[in-house]
């Protein structure tokens, strides 16, 4: 017997895959906040390196579409390189590091400080998809929670946290409630950029490979971080501006730059803060030249 | 400086040309070819195909090499391979009382139908480091046993003392889950189960069984066989409307003869525990029959108190494509989380250093300071911050 020959379909899975994913993105997208079950696939890449949003994007992307992949913000991060690799050998999808030219944006935790439009889609990499995990780690147990609505403990973290430290001891990965009713990791993004999830007009999708879960946020839906009336939700916020753009407002990276501890503090999203240099770059001849 | 922190193409490429360097030794030596690997280095590409689940020798032992031998790297390899493959359907289930067995121990019962037959087995062998491999001369047997060796449960339930493997009456053999097509959602059936054990981590379910051995969920275990052998595969292809061959697999089958169960109106009996592992893998068959038995505790009403009992425990975390990717991501960059508790923190230092320094001047109630400001600091809560990086 000769040894098969190697063949991968166009955007690696198989057909029938992509519309088994196809099927729980779409109950996701009915039932917003809800964890769906997935047979989900393995990808030539390992599991907990994004192989549930490789996933999704795979079933999403088509010729048509324009692809951006980032990892903690930014294009040019080894692993966003080698998942936009991926898709650009197995799918031949056009790709780009611009936030306003992408349809499918791929993220590990960040969204893009470019606000984003109607028909864009958010594919979010998740590694734990339950947000009750860690207080409860049976999954028969946290179903069963979900499905009675029942969050006190969620809740009572969230107490025991300001009790002991005084805040919400909580900065990434920060539990949501979405259109009132599934409470929902919304992967671990800074909390920071959870506000951006709130009425997006873009579609959010979340895929967790390993732990083979896919739940939606479709657009203008309402998504609430859990706080309580004299403890409201507070997203982190930045003091500076980024030293490269100047951009206020913005989520930040501490880059250290000697042996003493000296940092400076540079955007996350990469594609702002070129964006944002070089227009201000662009002003600044306007105004010499003229 | 904020270069540094950019990846980029070119140093992946140059990162992938240095692996291969590496992997490839010494110009002068030979390349090792994947026909060696697949014949010298059979049982190691059985643990490959087993974890991958996938049975393909061949790819295996290609994987290997590609792997540079880390075997979870090529499990991976050979899974995201498999993945792509069709399905065409479900084989009928093999019959290892059938399977001319090239090797069979019973440790319940001193003479068996067929016999005993030790095969090629790495026991009794004393593990001396040779200078030198040899293969001496295998004599061929005086005359071919043609004898048939039924499994040894079966005989045990013939007076009815062991469980049946089956229901007495009424039962259509129904198509398997299948782990690779279906979500997993708990609790999982025991052919689920079985199906996960059987391409889980070797080492994870070894040290899994042994906790039952050491009293951690103890089951009474007896081996009451372990064959290995060739079985033809069946496949009933509607098309022909009869079953027709389609190849044959090495298989090693452990069947684990446990404690018994009765109750007011059932006599007792002893249970099963089940193995069913690709290639010569007699560890992991039998590791696999005592997990599964242990985890069979609901069926017995036996109270969970181990590890090896607790289903999602142990199912969810006895894959090793997933575990290895999982802690290993861990290298990936995770600047952003980090810069968020990196802020918290300072915050939360700030805080106490305000608090402390608005204390110093009446050093007598620093010993209530604790209870005035509301942070209790002997509180067991392990609400830590930090608790969990993913």
């Amino acid at each position: 017997m000769s040894a098969p020959h190697i063949v991968y379909n166009e955007g690696y899975l198989d057909e029938q895959t992509k519309r088994v994913i196809r099927r729980a993105l779409l109950k996701g997208v009915a039932i917003p906040g809800f964890q769906v079950p997935f047979a989900s696939r393995e990808v030539p890449m390992p599991r907990g390196w994004g192989t549930g949003g490789v996933q999704v994007t795979a079933a999403v992307i088509g010729a048509s579409d324009t692809l951006k992949v980032i990892d903690q913000g930014a294009d040019d991060t080894t692993n966003a390189v080698s998942i936009r690799a991926f898709f650009e050998k197995v799918a031949g999808a056009r790709s780009t590091t611009r936030t306003d030219e992408a349809t499918i944006i791929q993220t590990r935790h960040r969204i893009p400080e470019t606000p984003l439009a109607e028909k864009q889609i958010l594919v979010y990499q998740v590694p734990i998809p339950e947000p009750l995990r860690f207080l409860e780690p049976r999954e028969t147990e946290t179903r069963r929670l979900h499905a009675l609505e029942e969050y006190g403990l969620m809740y009572v973290k969230l107490y025991e946290d300001i009790a002991r430290y005084g805040h919400i001891a909580k900065t990434y990965d920060y539990p949501v409630l979405v259109n009132g009713r599934y409470v929902m990791a919304p992967s671990p993004i800074p909390s920071f950029d959870n506000p951006k999830m709130h009425q997006s007009p873009a579609l959010q999708l979340f895929g967790a490979g390993r732990e083979k879960r896919i739940y939606v946020i479709p657009p203008f839906t309402d998504v609430e971080s859990l706080g309580f009336e004299d403890f409201p939700f507070e997203p982190q916020r930045f003091d500076q501006p980024c030293e490269i753009c100047g951009s206020v407002g913005v989520y930040l990276d501490e880059v250290i730059i000697d042996d003493r501890g000296n940092a400076m503090f540079v955007c996350s999203d990469t594609d702002h803060c070129e964006r944002t240099a070089t227009a201000s770059v662009r002003d600044e001849t306007t105004e010499v030249s003229a | 400086m904020y270069v540094a922190v950019k990846g980029g193409e070119k140093a992946i490429a140059n990162a992938h040309a240095l692996l291969a360097k590496r992997g490839r030794g010494g110009a002068d030596a030979p390349r090792i070819d994947y026909v060696q690997m697949r014949d010298q280095m059979g049982v190691l590409v059985a643990r490959v195909m087993a974890e991958g689940s996938l049975y393909d020798p061949d790819l295996a032992a290609k994987a290997l090499l590609q792997a540079q031998g880390d075997v979870l790297e090529a499990v991976t390899l050979l899974r995201s391979y498999r993945t792509t493959l069709p399905r065409f359907g479900v084989t009928i289930a093999v019959d290892t009382a059938g399977l001319p067995s090239e090797r069979r121990v019973s440790a319940t019962f001193k003479d068996i139908p067929g016999g005993q037959q030790l095969g090629a087995t790495f026991d009794y062998t004393h593990r001396l480091l040779a200078e030198e491999l040899e293969t001496p001369e295998v004599p061929t047997p005086d005359a071919p046993e043609a004898e048939p060796m039924p499994r040894v449960t079966d005989l045990l339930g013939v007076d009815g003392l062991i469980e049946r493997d089956r229901p007495a009456e009424g039962w259509t053999d129904p198509d398997p889950g299948d782990l690779t097509r279906e979500p997993t959602v708990f609790p999982m059936s025991r052919a689920e189960r079985l199906q996960a054990l059987s391409r889980g981590d070797e080492g994870f379910l070894l040290s899994l069984g042994y906790s039952t051995q050491r009293g951690f969920g103890n089951t009474h275990p007896f081996v009451g066989e372990v064959r290995v052998g060739e079985v033809e595969v069946e496949f009933d292809a509607p098309e022909i409307g009869y079953a027709v061959p389609i190849g044959r697999i090495e298989l090693t089958e452990c069947q684990m003869v446990n404690q018994f169960v009765g109750s007011a109106d059932q006599a007792p009996q002893f249970t099963r525990g089940y193995g069913l592992v690709f290639g010569r893998a007699e560890r992991k068959a039998m590791s696999m029959s005592l997990v599964d038995r242990a985890l069979r505790r609901e069926e017995f009403d036996e109270r969970a108190v181990s590890p090896a009992q607790d289903e999602e425990f142990v199912i969810a975390h006895s894959d090793n494509v997933q575990a290895a990717g999982f802690v290993e991501h861990l290298k990936l960059p995770h600047y952003v989380d980090f810069q968020a508790e990196l802020g918290l923190i300072r915050k939360l230092r700030r805080e106490f250093q305000e608090r402390q320094a608005a204390a110093v001047p009446s050093p007598a109630s620093s010993n209530d300071r604790d209870s005035s400001t509301g942070y209790s600091s002997n509180s067991n809560s392990n609400s830590n911050p930090i608790e969990e990086h993913v």
